[in-house]
């Protein structure tokens, strides 16, 4: 089944996050769940939406001959990809190195050790601090990438007559 | 969308109501799920959801784009802050420890600060590239 209208492979889209979310609160990620209902359900599609309006909501229908080298390419990647997964240890297993020295410091000392009791915060926060800081800045410079690109989409202020003036030039 | 009196009204009451969930999510994210990202994004979206209902230049009226931007940095280098901080008096760069005399309340401490600085960023970023994208118009 093909949908060639991005509008409703949008609100699938949106659709799909807002399960997933439901599935991390299953798992007991909730941590997580409010972020993929903030991020993936929210302002994504807000974004999205807003591609649309500036674009078109109906993808173009290229040629519909097959692309051989394509298929081999995906098919060779996925494989390799699967090969890489033949020596992870299998899911949930105790013995695995993630459960064997870091999962009990953090659920058994970071009470002690940081004294807030949400772990996910104090691992995020203190344990991997740089990390986040990583993110924070590869957040800003997501903005700055996008704000070079599209301009800061500034509207100017309005006339005395009420009537809205054009749009902010990109080059300011 | 100034003749959907409905969506108006509870548009407006909804935005408080977003806004202190955003700020509740952000300084109850030691004690509850939640934290500076997650905070930051519901802070913009109810910024968003204004904009929506009651016009882009209304919104860019209560937060310009220029404050945007300059939040935005603001929120990394506040973070980077406590990292210097916590390096100057004696640590490591983000042992939060060394802020306060008592090692919890400087851990709590430095965490809600830098916490605090994502949330600014996020918030900020998101409302920015919102600003990006609805400012725009079509070619």
């Amino acid at each position: 089944m093909k949908i060639r209208n991005l509008f409703a492979v949008t609100m699938l889209t949106g659709i799909y996050s807002l399960l997933a979310a439901s599935l991390f609160v299953v798992l007991d990620a909730v941590d997580v769940a409010l972020t993929e209902a903030a991020v993936g359900a929210g302002i994504m599609i807000i974004l999205m939406l807003g591609t649309l309006a500036l674009t078109t909501s109906k993808e173009k229908v290229h040629g519909k001959g097959q692309n051989l080298l394509a298929l081999v390419v995906v098919f060779v990647t996925g494989a390799g990809l699967i090969y890489g997964t033949l020596d992870m240890p299998s899911f949930g297993d105790p013995e695995a190195p993630a459960h064997t020295h870091l999962s009990p410091h953090f659920t058994q000392e970071s009470v002690d050790e940081i004294g807030i009791p949400n772990m996910v915060t104090s691992v995020l926060a203190s344990y991997r601090g740089i990390d986040t800081l990583g993110e924070a800045v590869v957040i800003y410079a997501a903005a700055v990438g996008v704000l070079l690109v599209l301009g800061s989409g500034a509207v100017r202020r309005r006339r005395k007559d009420g009537h809205v003036d054009d749009r902010g030039e990109e080059q300011s | 969308m100034n003749q959907y009196v409905v969506l108006r009204i509870v548009t407006k009451l909804m935005i408080p109501v977003i806004l202190l969930y955003g700020l509740y999510i952000q300084f109850h994210g030691e004690y509850s799920p939640g934290g500076g990202f997650q905070a930051g994004i519901i802070f913009a979206a109810g910024f968003v959801i204004y904009s929506l209902i009651y016009g882009l230049d209304k919104a860019q009226d209560a937060v310009p784009p220029e404050a945007a931007h300059v939040l935005a940095a603001f929120g990394v280098l506040l973070y980077i802050g406590f990292g210097l901080a916590s390096f100057f008096l004696g640590g490591n760069f983000l042992e939060y420890k060394v802020l306060l005399p008592d090692d919890h309340a400087g851990e709590t401490f430095g965490i809600i600060g830098i916490e605090l600085g994502v949330g600014i960023t996020v918030a900020t970023v998101a409302l920015s590239l919102f600003y990006s994208f609805a400012g725009r118009e079509r070619d």
